[in-house]
């Protein structure tokens, strides 16, 4: 139970990052905490007790294993993760160019 | 070739068109204006058909089961009213909007890039209104949404980059809480198909668990529809675009993913209770007045139509959150009205921006006797949107307003009326400083659009004429069908399992 709550504690910590830093790669590391936060709670959640990793062997029988979907769906969200990391990381350096700081309080053409 | 056959191409044709695009464009000149024009004259036809068949379909409904696996183990793609609704608004957008990007694309380098972008957030709405599993709406939501995002910053200007950066930070935020709400619900289901899910929240007592869940997916599908006050992101990101990407954002993207997931996730697998369809009426009036009167005060043309947006989202909301056969059906047709007119704003305020006029109005005037095709587009847009009679947003709002008295909400009846007052104001102000006056001398030389460009204005304003005409019977059963969808709640669930197991 207690690390369920762990799981969401971590995304608060991702959430608090984006929030209130003014780095704009800080803001981006809080988001990648946030995104793995997740990811970590969802292949908890398939945790069965004394069970082993859904893996096949030849010559074993397999009772007991923790449930493989979450598994699978939490690799296609690492990747989807990892493109919008990609993409952002892009855009940063492109701001860097144009605007010669990461401090997004002076980031502030768009107004009104 | 059965009707059903043809359900993995709406996900297909935009993706293959996609990397071929990519590979291709750079090499053969003109290639990837052909081969964009082709594709979405396919996919129109798909949508077209798929009407067509839908209404010889049994139960009104069509399930493809990928690989031949059956649901719960497999992934099925789902069509009914709603989906092919949305669906022919999302093909009937796409071509216009690409005939006209031909054309205006060509002030911008890499042509073959931006339609390699472009298709590939078809291709993501299109597969998040097909598909029947709920992790598979949430990967192509997510290839819709970093689509757009790179979209956003294609002309790599200050106000790009930066409106790029914001809207990316906040849509990454609502694809969290998103994933989130997802895996509280396979936890306690253990399933992933939408119908089976509905089926297993029906007898299984959730206690917190569907009010806690319903609270993650409204701040997430609200920050893709802009629901105030998610809106933070839209007015920068609709403003810095190129013009075709606004009309696909404005017009179809937050109603595609968000409007309509919002429907989905709520109506047919959570089942509507009566404090969050309160709390959605709460946050639309709220929507309404304040996009209304925020885009009075704005002087750059694209962002006072990015908060007009925000104000007509709130609108649609409105209706749904009525939940009455009338509000849902007054919603879907203003869905549709407000693409079309929606599409043709952004497009016409690009075809300024073409010919040379920016988008500041206090730097144009009198671009009337310059422009007039612009203009006359703009003039019919504008009306149309304001709920001006024989137009179809007249009677989308009617309809509406009418629920909403019906219901006995005669306040926000009347938040509905006076944002449609503060409507008519604000494109009045634009149509004033942009178009009549005397022409400014800077632009003494500027000529109208080009064909294409003309092409796709004059046929969004003829759509925008005659979509009154929805409301007679023969037509009203596309918007009808979508309505039934919608009202059935979870009791679809056992419809769409039955259709999967013939």
């Amino acid at each position: 139970m207690g690390l369920y709550f762990l799981c969401i504690v971590l995304f608060c910590v991702g959430l608090y990052g984006v929030l209130r830093k003014r780095n704009i790669v800080k803001m981006i590391i809080g988001l990648a905490i946030m995104n793995y936060s997740i990811s970590m709670f969802f292949v908890l959640l398939g945790y069965k007790f004394h069970g082993r990793a859904p893996i096949e062997s030849q010559d074993q029988v397999i009772t007991n294993m923790v449930d493989p979907l979450p598994q699978a769906l939490v690799l296609t969200s690492i990747v989807i993760a990892l493109a919008v990391m990609a993409l952002l990381i892009a855009v940063a350096i492109r701001i860097y160019e144009r605007y010669g700081t990461f401090d997004i309080t002076k980031i502030k053409k768009l107004k009104g | 070739m059965g009707a059903i056959n043809i359900i993995p191409l709406f996900v297909v044709i935009p993706l293959g068109a996609a990397f071929i695009i990519a590979l291709f464009g750079k090499f053969i000149k003109r290639f990837s204006d052909i081969a964009a024009f082709v594709t979405s004259l396919g996919l129109l036809a798909c949508s077209g058909y798929m009407m067509m068949s839908l209404q010889n379909a049994p139960g009104k409904l069509l399930v493809y089961k990928i690989g031949g696996w059956a649901p719960p183990f497999g992934i099925c793609l789902v069509v009914d009213g709603l989906s092919v609704f949305i669906s022919s608004i999302i093909s009937l957008i796409g071509f216009f909007v690409t005939v006209y990007s031909i054309a205006y694309m060509e002030k911008y380098t890499d042509k073959s890039k931006f339609f390699t972008l472009f298709f590939l957030m078809v291709c993501g709405m299109n597969g998040a209104i097909i598909t029947g599993d709920i992790f598979n709406l949430f990967v192509f939501l997510e290839i819709a949404s970093i689509a757009s995002y790179a979209l956003v910053a294609f002309g790599t200007g200050h106000e790009e980059l930066e409106a790029s950066f914001k809207y990316a930070i906040i849509g990454s935020v609502a694809s969290c809480f998103i994933f989130m709400g997802i895996a509280f619900l396979y936890g306690f289901t253990s399933t992933l198909n939408m119908a089976d899910m509905a089926r297993v929240l029906s007898y299984k007592q959730g206690g917190m668990l569907a009010p806690f869940v319903g609270v993650l997916f409204l701040m997430g599908f609200g920050l893709k529809s802009a629901l105030m006050p998610f809106h933070a992101w839209l007015p920068d990101a609709h403003s810095s675009a190129p013009a075709p990407v606004s009309a696909m954002l404005s017009g179809v993207l937050i109603k595609a993913l968000g409007v309509y997931s919002i429907l989905r996730i709520f109506f047919n697998i959570l089942g509507a209770t009566q404090v969050f369809l309160s709390a959605l009426m709460f946050l639309s009036v709220v929507s309404i007045v304040i996009g209304g009167i925020l885009s009075l005060s704005q002087w750059n043309l694209k962002r006072l139509m990015a908060y007009s947006s925000i104000g007509q989202i709130g609108y649609i909301l409105l209706g749904i959150g009525l939940g009455t056969p009338l509000g849902i059906f007054g919603a879907l047709f203003h869905l549709f009205n407000h693409s079309i007119m929606k599409s043709l704003l952004f497009l016409t305020a690009g075809s300024i921006d073409y010919a040379g006029g920016g988008r500041d109005l206090r730097d144009m005037s009198g671009i009337a006797r310059k422009m007039p095709f612009t203009m006359k587009s703009n003039m019919i847009a504008s009306m149309a949107v304001s709920g001006i009679p024989p137009f179809g947003g007249f009677f989308s709002k009617l309809i509406i307003i009418i629920a909403c008295i019906q219901k006995g909400h005669v306040g926000y009846g009347a938040c509905a009326v006076i944002g449609s007052i503060l409507t008519l104001s604000a494109y009045m102000k634009a149509q004033k400083f942009a178009f009549f006056g005397d022409i400014k001398d800077s632009l003494k030389n500027i000529k109208d659009a080009p064909w294409l460009m003309k092409f796709s204005m004059g046929a969004l304003a003829l759509f925008c004429v005659i979509s009154g005409l929805m409301l007679l019977p023969g037509m009203r059963i596309f918007i009808s069908d979508a309505v039934q969808v919608v009202l059935k709640g979870t009791s679809y669930s056992s419809i769409i399992l039955e259709a999967a197991l013939r």
